[in-house]
């Protein structure tokens, strides 16, 4: 990931130059600018949608449609706790209660240290493993409450 | 070609990858190439195996040999034992997987899990590389694709597909071969799409499909495109799914290497390429014209049909979208013949079906089967029943859009026919199994829950009218529901189901109709009784603590943050249910397991 953020929004110029008068150049470009930025702010939404001759209705309109998109920066860690069926049955909501209540915070909010964000996902297509949570990229499966506090102590420095 | 005398399957589906499938793979190709065996013994990551409960697994060849639950520590031992000395070894074998008494391996296909199924969609998964092209083409790969080609006319080839009586496998089961006839109808650009965002919660059958055998997707695509008269195909596909993206990127660049995607494919004037759009966490994306609007890059709403996609789809032209399970039983049907595909299922059900088997059963993962077995076959003979001696209460099947089925359905044989006149739905093939300790109404509020978060918003039946039936759902799980709150259900779901715009809307309150249907007295118990049969919703329970086993330590009434507990020490405690917020607090922390909720 870029860290300079001059860097950041030479290399927005770049994508949406790239995505300009292409079919579905809102939504591939807003995706490419949260890899970027890790969160799309409204002054790159505002940069997409002069780019792309569009209007910041089209483009925060699409950006607020879909879950995956970020309004504002996340923790450093994503948790993501599944709340598919499969997982759900098998008692993924005491899983969720339980980070919860270990992070102080809630569903959508950011861990006052700032290191976790708290999300509900839905299916991850691990039902296998249920209940299933996911940090970052790593997946803990067959959770019960009791295995979280050792879970999240991992990622605090 | 090298040759080789043994072949190391590891999985690398999403179960295992997620149980450390990854490490195992390193730590064997670590071993062979220190042992100097890697010019002898061929190392394959395949795609999913289908029983991921007992991941990660391994499979050797020629033995076949079936190791599951295998750990990093073990990798070591199957190397020397079993790849340097040729010794089986059995102790890590999957239960089930050799001959009663024995330590003889039986072959795959009659191991319990594995007997009752007929894997057509699913042929190639956990069979085969799914990053090699050579290896598909090995099993056939891309010969139904030169067979259309260069022997066949697009009407025969639609034709075929509409014989052979498959039908969508996403949900709806619409004739697959009557809507490529449609498309095939109209004039001028064409688009062929692929619905790979699998949304209902706890399918997971397109996700395996596309890590385990991609080309074969791109294959029956092709396959479409030529019979429409398309060149251009894209895959809409859920970000949430980062291996399957990213083998299907390797996928498409192999294939149009080899000039089977691309200009002029195998010398014919038929040209054909394909795109891959990232979905970004939408449910109703899944719905066709929805989907069509997220790939043009707005919001994904579903708009009124007709006119239907097959007219007017994608960027205003005609389309045609199926799903990604109908597509890998494409080629299949191209090589073999209609018949006999049609050999297979029920009188207007044909083929076989993936259903992605979870929640409280034994042997979760996937299985597919012919059309017409019966529910307690899949549950009982696959599924190994319910875990922990717990009785079976329902089978939920369709998602959002299903219902839940008794016991006393269980005999039902699966097809799109039978489980709609039982009030539930095919859906995309996901198939969760609950216990007796699983509440119906919290099960239906569940799934209200996640239509209400996914619901548009662009109509107001399904916008509003949904959230009316969640405040009345949770209420009845919070011990206020009232007379007449059942009523006003159907009610409000008759009204839904006839008038929300799109499919999503229209079936959402197929959950609560069906554990109303099938579990009346659970609803019942909530609202008159102020109870909940399965000790789930936390506001109707009552904590007890249990006389016997209480040593008096206090711990639960130190816990208690309302002081509902009192008692001297040494002596049994009570809880004042009066003053009690049910927050479990003191269950949790009473080491002598005294306090029970009932």
């Amino acid at each position: 990931m870029l860290v300079n953020s001059q860097e950041k929004y030479a290399e927005l110029d770049k994508v949406i130059a790239a995505n300009k008068g292409q079919g579905g150049a809102v939504m591939r470009t807003l995706q490419a600018a949260q890899d970027i930025f890790g969160h799309v702010p409204m002054d790159v939404q505002i940069k997409i949608a002069e780019g792309l001759d569009s209007t910041l209705a089209e483009v925060y309109g699409v950006a607020t449609f879909y879950s995956q998109f970020a309004l504002e920066p996340a923790g450093e860690y994503r948790i993501g706790v599944c709340l598919g069926t499969a997982c759900y049955v098998k008692g993924s909501k005491d899983v969720l209660e339980k980070v919860c209540q270990v992070l102080d915070t809630q569903v959508g909010k950011t861990s006052k240290d700032g290191l976790f964000t708290i999300k509900d996902t839905r299916c991850l297509g691990a039902c296998g493993l249920a209940p299933v949570m996911m940090i970052n990229d790593d997946v803990y499966g067959r959770l019960v409450p009791d295995d979280i506090p050792g879970i999240l102590d991992k990622y605090r420095h | 070609m090298d040759l080789f005398r043994s072949t190391i399957l590891v999985c690398g589906g999403t179960g295992c990858t997620s149980s450390g499938s990854p490490k195992l793979y390193e730590r064997f190709a670590q071993l062979l190439a220190e042992k100097g065996l890697d010019k002898e013994v061929k190392l394959v990551k395949t795609g999913c195996f289908g029983l991921c409960a007992a991941g990660p697994v391994v499979i050797v060849y020629p033995e076949g040999a079936f190791y599951s639950g295998i750990k990093v520590e073990d990798v070591d031992e199957i190397v020397e034992e079993h790849l340097v000395k040729g010794r089986i070894v059995t102790k890590l074998l999957y239960k089930g997987s050799t001959h009663e008494g024995t330590t003889e391996i039986k072959p795959l296909d009659e191991i319990g899990f594995y007997e009752k199924q007929k894997r057509v969609a699913l042929r190639n998964c956990g069979v085969i590389d799914p990053e090699n092209i050579d290896e598909y083409i090995a099993f056939d790969g891309y010969k139904a694709l030169a067979k259309v080609l260069t022997e066949m006319t697009r009407e025969e080839v639609v034709d075929c597909i509409s014989k052979s009586g498959l039908r969508g496998r996403g949900g709806a089961g619409f004739p697959t071969g009557t809507k490529w006839k449609f498309a095939m109808g109209s004039t001028g650009k064409k688009y062929v799409c692929c619905n790979a965002d699998e949304g209902d919660p706890g399918a997971f059958m397109d996700r395996s499909v596309l890590e385990g055998d991609p080309h074969a997707v791109l294959e029956a695509m092709a396959i479409a495109g030529y019979a429409i008269g398309s060149d251009q195909g894209y895959i809409y596909v859920r970000a949430e799914y980062p291996i399957a993206v990213k083998r299907l990127e390797i996928a498409i660049s192999q294939a149009r290497e080899y000039g089977l995607l691309g200009k002029n494919i195998f010398g014919t004037d038929f040209s054909f390429d394909i795109d891959i759009r990232l979905g970004a966490g939408a449910f109703v994306c899944g719905e066709e014209t929805a989907l069509m609007h997220s790939i043009e890059g707005g919001r994904g709403e579903p708009r009124v049909r007709p006119p239907f996609p097959a007219v007017k789809g994608l960027f205003g032209k005609p389309t045609i979208l199926n799903n990604v399970e109908t597509y890998a039983n494409i080629c299949q049907i191209i090589l073999k013949g209609a018949d006999w595909f049609a050999s297979m299922g029920t009188e207007r059900s044909k083929g076989t079906k993936v259903f992605a088997l979870g929640g409280k059963i034994v042997n979760s993962g996937l299985v597919e089967v012919p059309m017409g077995t019966t529910l307690r076959e899949i549950i009982y003979d696959i599924g190994g029943g319910c875990p922990n001696g717990k009785k079976f209460k329902a089978v939920q099947t369709g998602g959002p859009s299903g219902g839940c089925l008794p016991a006393s359905m269980l005999d039902t044989p699966i097809d799109y026919d039978n489980l709609i006149a039982a009030g539930s739905m095919m859906g995309s093939g996901g198939m969760i199994v609950m216990d007796e300790d699983n509440c119906m109404v919290d099960i239906a509020r569940f799934f209200l829950d996640f239509t209400v978060s996914e619901s548009c918003g662009k109509c107001t039946p399904c916008r509003i009218g949904t959230r009316r039936m969640l405040e009345i759902l949770n209420r009845i799980c919070e011990g206020n529901g009232e007379d007449g709150d059942i009523e006003r259900l159907e009610n409000l779901a008759a009204n839904i189901s006839k008038s929300a715009l799109c499919a999503l809307g229209q079936t959402a309150p197929n959950p609560v109709l069906s554990t109303l249907k099938h579990f009346r007295h659970e609803y019942e118990a909530h609202i008159y009784e102020k109870r909940c049969p399965a000790g789930v919703c936390h506001k109707l329970l009552n904590f007890e603590i249990d006389p016997a086993k209480c040593k008096g330590c206090t711990l639960c009434a130190r816990n208690c943050p309302v002081g509902a507990i009192s008692g001297k020490v040494r002596e049994a405690h009570v809880i004042d249910a009066k003053k009690c917020i049910k927050c479990g607090a003191c269950m949790e922390k009473c080491k002598f397991g005294a306090i029970s909720k009932k």
